[in-house]
């Protein structure tokens, strides 16, 4: 039987055990290949995506236990066209290199400024630290995380 | 960029080069150009001697290479520029600074001009993307091509006016006559035209005092398509009817396969399995079920017994046998009389400095897409050196190389780790069984065990000094590390460098400046013990070494942005530097750190950084604080744990990578040096740091760290 998953507002039929890990269903049968595999064990972050607004990592969460619940990848945050405040803020920073582990910073950057939309310095550092950047591009993440925070306090 | 700087290239590019190289010609004609991209003008860069630079490396026999294109570029009828350039974009930048560099030369907006690059088919051969290259070589050949470009453009409207073309000028992606006030655009000047020009290596290049979009912090290009997730990387690409692919690991180094019972995973719906020789993979219709069908396979294997870390700094000491694919020729340098050097010496002081292996681990795993289509082979993968992999893959499947295209897309980094073709071999051969194309994404695992590691190695350091502190003898070797950056930028009177290969106990290759990160280190360590010995501050012990004058000025520079000597170091808080240069660019690095019981925390780093004259110091600025916070790693707590052909860490939990709790307040200073040609900025900057940490730690501490990493479990007891 299909189970229905609810994506960036949009309710998918897929057909997949529900032991599958979101990640691939995301990238392989969604087509939403924003959300990156980087090691599959949940340890650098490349995969979150926002469950009810927080962030998870999606190579761990089995589709099963996300059934009817609102998933908000990177492909979701844009709006009209316009850019969510913080890949604006990555944007303007320019908070890569590569670039590759963007995606992952940038989704776990919203989950942060939506429970905590004013985060000291610490405050992000902490919920920053299960992301990976092997470019080593941290001072400009970190920069763009207090540019869209301060952003939101206008 | 002397003779030393070609010879690490070419010694670099031996390393990974397992398959003769397959000669190369252009195959394109004049007809072919405009069959593929309408009407316009095309502007060849063919000149042999930067051709040799750029890579058309000389063969036994066949060495001349009339037709040796290192770079082109193509005006449409529409104006839109497109360059091509073998090299390939991965997370470096030169996708942004070589689209500058065009726009400068060709006098067109930035938004005008796409980069074809990394692509067999249209892209010009290339050795490889690695070896800080890309800014010294290709950028002076596309700006070579632009400025031709350019003076076409300017003789097609004086022709077209029938004017002189002193009263003319290229601006803004169109020729204005400014007595006349008329202007045309490119786009109009080569519609219906087809034109050619091959042009040598010297046409006149705008001064960088002179730059105008070349030197400014121009944005990266297309960074808009990173931050929504549109970017396609390797990973992200889908072909029609595309399956997905997964290799069986053997459980250790050098196996051999001895029985293999694959029913089970054939069973389940859509599995192919694939057994050639010790290779053993499968195809299936998503990754969820070639991952089951992975795991239903019963191998057997015979592993050889093998060394392990235990004995890793006695085992890298043992000479290359001849049958060793080690790099040959250790490139030995010496000067004056160790001798006398001795002799004449106050004092001497002997040390061993180790390094580790290390893994890349790019945050993009392997990965390849491979399609089959009628007898031609068409792979997308992330690799340094996409047409050494297209000779591989013709190698592999005994093919003409005109029938095996590879592309690179922008690659999820790379740091001297992807010069191989591995995971393209593997999807290629799955592809070839399936009949349809395959995706192959290397699991981190994967990464963390088949890919090469940065060599570990020992470095032996013997060197005298007088009371005033002047270095009169300095014996250096190093074992197995490698070559790269043994000189440094000293001039010591009498010195003797060499480079001891051996047979690698693990795979191994380029990383991130080859082993001058390794070299600087005992160096850079050794000159501060050697201050200490001689009781001169080390700031000013370097200094009266040291000769240089770029050296001389990254080095003054980055203690003044540090403000070195305002404190002094307690136990506590300890002050470190270190200074070097590499691949025609400098370093100094300034570090504070803090000791808090056995924990050590860096609070401080400030560098300065000089590649001549710079092409975009945003991009530049984001390079040098990146490999700061990079070398953190290698210099703190990185290293691969193996012991007989298995590795005991191949997973990011068990093998820690710099996170956000580890970023220092980073201040990076560029010093421009508009007078200098641009050299590359992908690897020095990584160089100065881990010596700079380890004299912090003995200026606060009194330990000496000597192996890297220094502090993987914290201070050593004994502090």
């Amino acid at each position: 039987m299909p189970l229905t998953l609810l994506v960036n507002g949009v309710e998918h039929a897929i057909d997949v055990p529900s032991n599958q890990k979101l990640l691939y269903v995301l990238r392989e049968n969604l087509g939403l290949t924003g959300s990156k595999y980087g090691c599959g064990e949940g340890q650098c972050g490349a995969c979150t995506v926002l469950l009810e607004g927080k962030p998870v990592r999606s190579c761990l969460a089995s589709v099963g236990a996300v059934l009817g619940k609102k998933i908000t990848t990177i492909e979701g945050l844009e709006r009209g066209g316009e850019l969510h405040p913080v890949q604006e803020a990555f944007l303007k920073v320019e908070a890569f290199q590569c670039a590759y582990c963007t995606s992952g910073m940038i989704m776990s950057a919203v989950g942060l400024l939506q429970k905590t939309p004013h985060p000291s310095d610490q405050q992000i550092l902490d919920f920053m630290e299960g992301n990976v950047c092997r470019c080593g591009t941290h001072p400009r993440i970190f920069e763009a995380v207090r540019m869209a925070a301060s952003a939101g306090k206008g | 960029m002397g003779s030393q700087t070609n010879l690490d290239l070419l010694r670099e590019e031996r390393q990974h080069d397992a398959v003769p190289r397959v000669k190369y010609g252009f195959e394109l004609q004049r007809r072919d150009f405009f069959k593929l991209l309408g009407g316009g003008m095309v502007v060849l860069c063919a000149s042999t001697a930067v051709a040799q630079e750029s890579g058309a490396r000389r063969h036994d026999d066949d060495d001349q290479l009339p037709q040796a294109i290192s770079a082109w570029l193509h005006i449409a009828e529409d104006g839109s520029v497109t360059v091509y350039t073998g090299k390939v974009e991965m997370g470096q930048n030169i996708r942004t600074s070589l689209t500058q560099q065009v726009a400068e030369e060709l006098c067109t907006p930035i938004d005008s001009i796409h980069l074809i690059m990394g692509d067999t088919f249209l892209t010009p051969y290339d050795m490889g993307t690695f070896g800080s290259r890309t800014t010294p070589t290709m950028g002076p050949q596309l700006r070579n091509v632009s400025a031709a470009a350019r003076e076409n453009l300017v003789d097609l409207a004086a022709q077209r006016w029938k004017t002189s073309r002193s009263s003319l000028i290229a601006q803004d992606g169109k020729i204005s006559d400014r007595q006349a006030q008329r202007s045309i655009s490119y786009g109009e000047l080569t519609k219906g035209q087809e034109l050619v020009q091959v042009i040598g290596d010297d046409p006149t290049l705008e001064s960088p005092a002179q730059w105008r979009f070349a030197g400014t912090e121009t944005p990266k290009v297309d960074a808009r398509a990173f931050v929504t997730g549109k970017h396609q990387y390797t990973t992200d690409i889908v072909r029609p009817g595309m399956l997905y692919g997964k290799v069986l690991r053997a459980p250790g180094f050098r196996a051999s396969l001895k029985s293999c019972d694959s029913r089970e995973a054939e069973k389940l719906p859509g599995v192919t399995v694939v057994r050639d020789g010790n290779f053993v993979g499968l195809t299936a219709p998503d990754s969820f079920t070639a991952g089951r069908a992975l795991k239903l396979i019963h191998a057997e294997w015979s592993v050889p017994a093998q060394t392990s870390e235990a004995t890793l700094f006695q085992d890298v000491r043992k000479p290359a046998t001849e049958e060793s694919d080690a790099p040959g020729g250790p490139p030995e340098f010496s000067s004056g009389s160790l001798q006398q050097g001795f002799a004449a010496a106050d004092k001497t002081l002997q040390q061993t400095y180790t390094v580790a292996y290390i893994a890349h681990t790019p945050l993009e795993p392997r990965a390849a897409v491979a399609e089959w289509q009628d007898g031609a082979l068409t792979v997308w993968t992330g690799t340094q050196r996409p047409f050494a992999v297209r000779d591989e893959l013709a190698q592999l499947f005994h093919l003409p190389s005109k029938k095996v295209r590879v592309l690179v897309p922008d690659t999820g980094s790379a740091y001297g780790g992807k010069h191989t073709g591995d995971a393209a071999l593997e999807a290629a051969r799955l592809a070839k069984a399936a009949g349809k194309p395959v995706k192959l994404i290397w699991t981190r695992e994967e990464e963390f065990t088949w890919a090469y590691f940065r060599p570990a190695g020992a470095i032996d350091v013997k060197s005298g000094v007088r009371n005033d502190g002047t270095i009169v003898a300095w014996q250096f070797d190093n074992y197995n590390s490698g070559p790269s950056g043994l000189r440094g930028p000293y001039d010591f009177a009498n010195q003797r460098l060499e480079f001891h290969p051996t047979d690698a106990p693990l795979r191994q290759g380029s990383y991130r400046g080859l082993a001058a990160p390794a070299n600087h280190f005992a160096r850079e360590v050794h000159m501060d013990e050697l201050a200490h010995l001689a009781g001169i501050e080390p700031l000013e012990f370097r200094l009266k070494n040291l000769t240089d004058p770029r050296a001389r000025a990254v080095l003054q520079a980055a203690a003044q942005k540090f403000g070195w000597g305002q404190e002094k170091s307690s136990p506590t808080r300890g002050f470190g530097l270190a200074v070097g240069n590499e691949k025609g660019s400098y370093v100094a690095t300034c570090a504070e750190v803090e000791i808090d019981g056995s924990a050590v925390h860096v609070k401080r780093v400030a560098e300065a950084f000089e590649c001549g004259a710079v092409v975009n110091p945003n991009g530049l600025q984001n390079q040098v604080s990146g490999a700061i916070m990079m070398g953190l790693g290698g210099a703190l707590f990185e290293a691969i744990h193996f012991e007989n052909g298995k590795i005991l860490n191949p997973h990011l939990a068990a093998y820690r990578v710099p996170r956000f709790s580890d970023m220092p307040q980073i201040d990076v200073v560029l010093l421009d040096r508009k007078d200098l040609a641009p050299a590359g900025a992908g690897e020095t900057p990584i160089m100065a740091l881990a010596p700079a940490l380890s004299n912090a730690v003995f200026a606060a501490t009194g330990v000496r760290l000597r192996s890297l990493p220094m502090v993987p479990q914290g201070l050593p007891k004994s502090s």
